[in-house]
């Protein structure tokens, strides 16, 4: 074991030398808002060959596509790390003789009102966001985000059954596998091709169009439907944390 | 003339963000920290928008300013009513003594 005065040493030893290496990078970083950006340069020309018109899309979903499948395993695996940890405990208290309260039901009329008219609003900007990932800013990840933080305006409308009904639980589940998985079989199947793993094989068609940029449209999908039920896995058992109300503490 | 309006701007919004930022870690009670966190979220994503980075933008706006303080909302008041619990059985056994 590593008493506190080696722990200290350790620190210091390690947060100087990344400083000093942080302070070298720093002063030799190219000047803010130049004209000249080698990495840039280099990107878009590359989304525009395979005619991806959002070059951020093109980086993330085809360049390094690679990339993108760890980082959406890292939430796959942070989702379902939730869902086991906090199973587990809702069990416990259920046990325990406790029951369920479904949050603030008198809310205000206004705010009410706004839950629901921006509801679908929300629901529609979020599909938009995740099918347009080639073309405009933003993608799956994004759009499954607006998605999932959309539904919940039903539960900031105070209404907690509609929230529940919006999402069927062990539908997103599943979903959230499939999506995982078709990101992953996607990868398999241009190496199927004789290509290398997640090369963009598919046709690339025109620049702007919807259906452009041969792979990447396919993975936003695969990534939304992840990213969308994942997000609101989590938010589900948090909120029957916070909402699973003691029956001997009201006593 | 528009070069000027740029820099203002960035200005604005860097200084902004960093004194939001400063206000989240100064702001000591966990259930108002969420909510200036919120704030500092919007922020920064609002920069991000103006420093031409509107994919990030979006994905900031969305975690950093919805998903994360709501997180943290629930988190607390589960904690909140887990401490009242503990109180009110450390009480008890004290009560039936007299």
């Amino acid at each position: 074991m590593t008493g506190p005065r080696t722990a200290r040493l350790l620190f210091a030893v390690g947060a100087g030398g990344i400083g000093l290496v942080f302070v070298l990078a720093v002063l030799r970083l190219p000047g803010f808002g130049q004209p000249h950006h080698p990495y840039g340069a280099r990107a878009v020309a590359a989304a525009v060959a395979q005619h991806t018109a959002n070059a951020v899309g093109s980086v993330t979903f085809d360049q390094r596509g690679f990339d993108t499948m760890g980082e959406e395993f890292i939430l796959f695996a942070a989702a379902l790390a939730a869902l086991l940890l906090l199973r587990q405990l809702r069990s416990e208290e259920e046990a325990a003789g406790q029951r369920h309260d479904y949050g603030p039901e008198d809310v205000f009329a206004g705010v009410r009102l706004m839950g629901f008219v921006m509801l679908p609003v929300t629901l529609l900007v979020g599909g938009y966001v995740v099918v347009h990932g080639a073309i405009s800013p933003g993608g799956g990840f994004q759009g499954g985000v607006v998605l999932a933080t959309g539904l919940h305006l039903a539960y900031l409308a105070g209404d907690f059954r509609t929230l529940e009904r919006l999402r069927p639980l062990p539908v997103l589940d599943v979903t959230e596998a499939m999506g995982a998985a078709t990101y992953t079989i996607v990868g398999f199947a241009a190496l199927a091709s004789g290509a290398g793993f997640l090369a963009n094989v598919l046709p690339h068609g025109r620049l702007t169009d919807l259906m452009s940029s041969g792979t990447v449209p396919l993975l936003n999908v695969a990534v939304g439907a992840e990213v969308g039920s994942a997000v609101v896995l989590i938010l589900a058992k948090f909120l029957e944390q916070a909402l699973t109300k003691d029956r001997r503490a009201e006593a | 003339m528009h070069g000027a309006i740029v820099d203002v701007l960035l200005g604005g919004l860097l200084v902004l963000t960093a004194a939001t930022a400063t206000a989240v870690v100064l702001t000591r009670n966990a259930g108002r920290q969420a909510i200036v966190l919120s704030a500092y979220g919007l922020l920064l994503g609002l920069l991000m928008v103006a420093l031409q980075a509107p994919d990030v933008a979006l994905a900031q706006l969305t975690v950093g300013a919805a998903v994360v303080p709501l997180l943290v909302v629930l988190a607390i008041s589960r904690c909140d009513r887990e401490v009242v619990r503990r109180r009110r059985r450390r009480r008890r056994p004290r009560e039936e003594q007299r």
